[in-house]
């Protein structure tokens, strides 16, 4: 295994979650390929971390875990209450934060 | 000059002389309506008192040595190198304009007392003339240009003030803008003329300035005399600056008599008498000054032969007779004395008329045009008496104060010699011609001839507190002229300011053959108007079809007109200029900016719809445009 799959790997996951930020509506697909987007780069930090034999990069993604972990507790707070009031959990109808 | 000694005894205490009236003023304007009753009187009483003061004096003042004496009262203005301190000259020239201005201003106010018994607003009336006495007394009084300059201000505060004392006739408002904005014009001369001598000298005191002229140069002298005329033309009615002062008698007559033909009008002359050094270091200034005065004279008595307003036909002459003062005192040395006492005189008979003219419009119910009077001589007899003393007086009237005073002026222009002289001397004979014909055709069409009153006018003779001032300035006209050449020559009062009298040298006509000639232009003239208005019925209403000449003279030689093509449109369209480029110009920048600015940031905010996606795609692809900027750094 050469270090490229893994990184070809990584890219395509962040690929695909990106697209799906921008392509889909419902906010709990929205919000698992923004966790998807999260591993892939993961991915990347831990790929690099082995193949140059430090831990700093596994260090981040330690980080990235617990920075993910919070952010999915407020993100579904959010998201549950945003579907108590509008019936809805398309992010295309909360849109009332405009100009 | 002659050495100035320090004020004592009552000399000291001249400052009563300005504080008196002031006071007055200052309880009259603030008292309000509780001072209604007895305003009048104590408006009258300070003037009077200033009278006895200023006369006790000017006594005292007769028997110092070298008659000039200096009050220090406090420090004015001190900053840096400039130090003005509030003093006061007591000198003879100050000493006959105090005695002329509280003489006459004291009888006018008891004319007034008369005249405005049935205004509401005769408290008013007498608190501005209180100011206006004080402001002139300072005017003549200070020590420095800059004291005279606040008088000045103050005497053309309270002429604004009384031109338009009756502010609900639109005529009488416009004349008194009229009046202060040409005023202005003059005034700005003025004070040009002190900043050139803090500049040069350091000082704007009398001492200072005049007894340094010698340290100037020339052009600087010549400049400075012609600032000083410019501030003189503006306050005394002069060409250019002459067309307010007609126009000033839209105010109640007293005003007319005191200020604008007695004392204020005459401040110009004053200014100039003061500053004989500085016009006798400038030949070509003083020239200006004859000029001035020759001009004006002319235009004066030619346009006073066309008006049918009583008080017009008075204002012209005023104009006219000022233009003989400023003739005089460009002349020089020669003429400082005979303007001055002409001034004096003129103080007498133009101030007697005036009150003779408002008895008339008083009898008369307001009534100014002449064409409406006729025949009031034997309804009005005082006044026909007073009138007719005052009347021969002005003409010139052998052994009356006129024939005194304007022969001197006349002589000493002739005396001048050459082209100039004999020209100068032409034109202030000719006008002295013009004053008989207008003067006679102003007695003829009110005092004789048949009655043109209105209906229910019913002309009375005015009661005593009015006719006894006209009754004293009459004896005034009278003996004034022979009292200051013969019994108290006033060129050896003026000495210590002017120097001695010189001896009359060789006259270019003798003075006899002079008066002789003056009487039979003067008869002349009396004579033509006598063959136009008194021989032929007098119609009511003015003729419209009339020569080219008479209707330049009824417009007064077109000046307002002039002025108005000259100064009033072009200034105008230079406003409307600056008010389009500050328009358009300087708002339109400030404004453009903002309007861009606001225009911008709405179309900005389009773009926060609200769509979390198009925000992520937003991020996205700045995060995108980062990294490839990153990428090409570290490749390239």
């Amino acid at each position: 295994m050469t270090i490229a799959n893994y990184l070809v790997l990584a890219a395509v996951l962040f690929t695909i979650g990106a697209v799906g930020v921008l392509v889909r509506r419902n906010a709990i697909v929205v919000f698992m390929c923004v966790e998807l987007m999260l591993n892939s780069v993961n991915l990347t930090l831990v790929t690099f971390a082995r193949s140059t034999g430090t831990l700093d990069g596994q260090l981040i993604a330690f980080f990235v875990m617990v920075v993910a972990a919070a952010e999915v507790v407020v993100g579904l707070a959010i998201i549950m209450s945003i579907y108590r009031t509008r019936r809805s959990a398309s992010v295309d109808d909360a849109n009332l934060l405009k100009y | 000059m002659s050495e100035t000694l320090p004020a004592t005894g009552l000399l000291a205490a001249s400052w009563l002389l300005i504080a008196l009236p002031l006071a007055g003023a200052a309880v009259l304007l603030l008292g309000g309506r509780r001072t209604d009753r007895w305003g009048h009187l104590l408006g009258t009483g300070t003037v009077v008192a200033a009278f006895v003061l200023g006369l006790a004096c000017t006594v005292q003042l007769a028997g110092v040595d070298g008659r000039s004496v200096d009050v220090d009262l406090f420090t004015f203005i001190q900053t840096g190198s400039l130090d003005v301190g509030a003093g006061l000259l007591f000198d003879p020239l100050s000493a006959v304009f105090v005695l002329l201005i509280t003489g006459v201003g004291a009888l006018i106010h008891v004319y007034s007392i008369g005249y405005m018994a049935h205004d509401p607003a005769r408290r008013r009336f007498f608190a501005y003339l209180d100011l206006f006495v004080a402001a002139m007394l300072l005017l003549v009084l200070g020590n420095s240009y800059v004291a005279l300059y606040v008088g000045w201000e103050g005497v053309g505060l309270a002429s604004y003030l009384l031109i338009a004392f009756w502010y609900t006739r639109p005529a009488a408002a416009t004349a008194a803008k009229k009046a202060f904005v040409m005023n202005r014009v003059g005034d700005v001369g003025l004070a040009l003329a002190v900043f050139v001598m803090f500049a040069q000298l350091g000082t704007t005191s009398y001492a200072g300035v005049l007894g340094n002229v010698g340290l100037l140069a020339g052009g600087t002298v010549t400049a400075l005399g012609l600032l000083l005329l410019l501030g003189a033309c503006g306050k005394s009615g002069q060409f250019p600056l002459q067309a307010w002062l007609p126009d000033a008698m839209e105010g109640p007559t007293p005003v007319s008599a005191l200020i604008h033909a007695a004392t204020m009008v005459t401040a110009g002359v004053y200014l100039i008498a003061r500053s004989a050094p500085i016009f006798d270091a400038s030949p070509s200034a003083r020239t200006v000054v004859l000029v001035v005065g020759a001009i004006t004279l002319m235009i004066g008595a030619i346009a006073g032969c066309a008006q049918d307003d009583i008080k017009k036909v008075l204002a012209y002459s005023t104009v006219s007779q000022i233009g003989y003062m400023f003739l005089a005192v460009g002349l020089g040395p020669v003429g400082y004395v005979a303007g001055l006492a002409h001034l004096l005189t003129h103080g007498f008979f133009k101030a007697g008329l005036f009150l003779g003219a408002g008895s008339v419009m008083h009898g008369m119910g307001d009534q100014t045009d002449m064409r409406r009077y006729g025949g009031l001589a034997g309804k009005m007899k005082t006044t026909f008496v007073t009138f007719g003393l005052g009347y021969l007086a002005l003409i010139g009237f052998p052994l009356l104060s006129g024939y005194w005073t304007k022969d001197a002026i006349i002589e000493a222009a002739f005396d001048r010699g050459g082209v100039s002289g004999w020209l100068l001397g032409g034109v202030a004979v000719l006008g002295a011609g013009l004053t008989a014909f207008y003067m006679t055709r102003l007695m003829l069409l009110t005092f004789f001839g048949r009655p043109r009153w209105d209906d229910g006018v019913h002309p009375h003779e005015s009661p005593g507190v009015m006719t006894v001032p006209m009754v004293v300035l009459a004896v005034g006209s009278v003996a004034a002229g022979f009292l200051l050449v013969e019994v108290f020559p006033l060129a050896d009062w003026l000495a210590p300011v002017f120097g001695e009298p010189a001896e009359a040298a060789a006259h270019a006509i003798p003075p006899l053959l002079v008066s002789v000639l003056v009487s039979l232009v003067v008869l002349l003239g009396a004579v033509v108007a006598w063959l136009f208005v008194g021989r032929r019925e007098v119609p009511v209403t003015a003729p419209a079809r009339v020569s080219p000449v008479v209707r330049a003279a009824r417009h007064a030689i077109y000046a307002d007109a002039v002025n108005e093509s000259l100064l009033m449109r072009p200034g105008m369209w230079l406003t409307r200029a600056l008010v389009f480029v500050d328009n358009r110009g300087v708002d339109g920048v400030v404004n453009g900016t903002a309007a861009a600015l606001g225009g911008s940031s709405s179309r900005l905010g389009r773009a926060q719809t609200g769509f979390v996606r198009s925000y992520a795609l937003g991020m996205l692809g700045g995060a995108v445009l980062v990294a490839g900027a990153l990428v090409a750094v570290t490749a390239g």
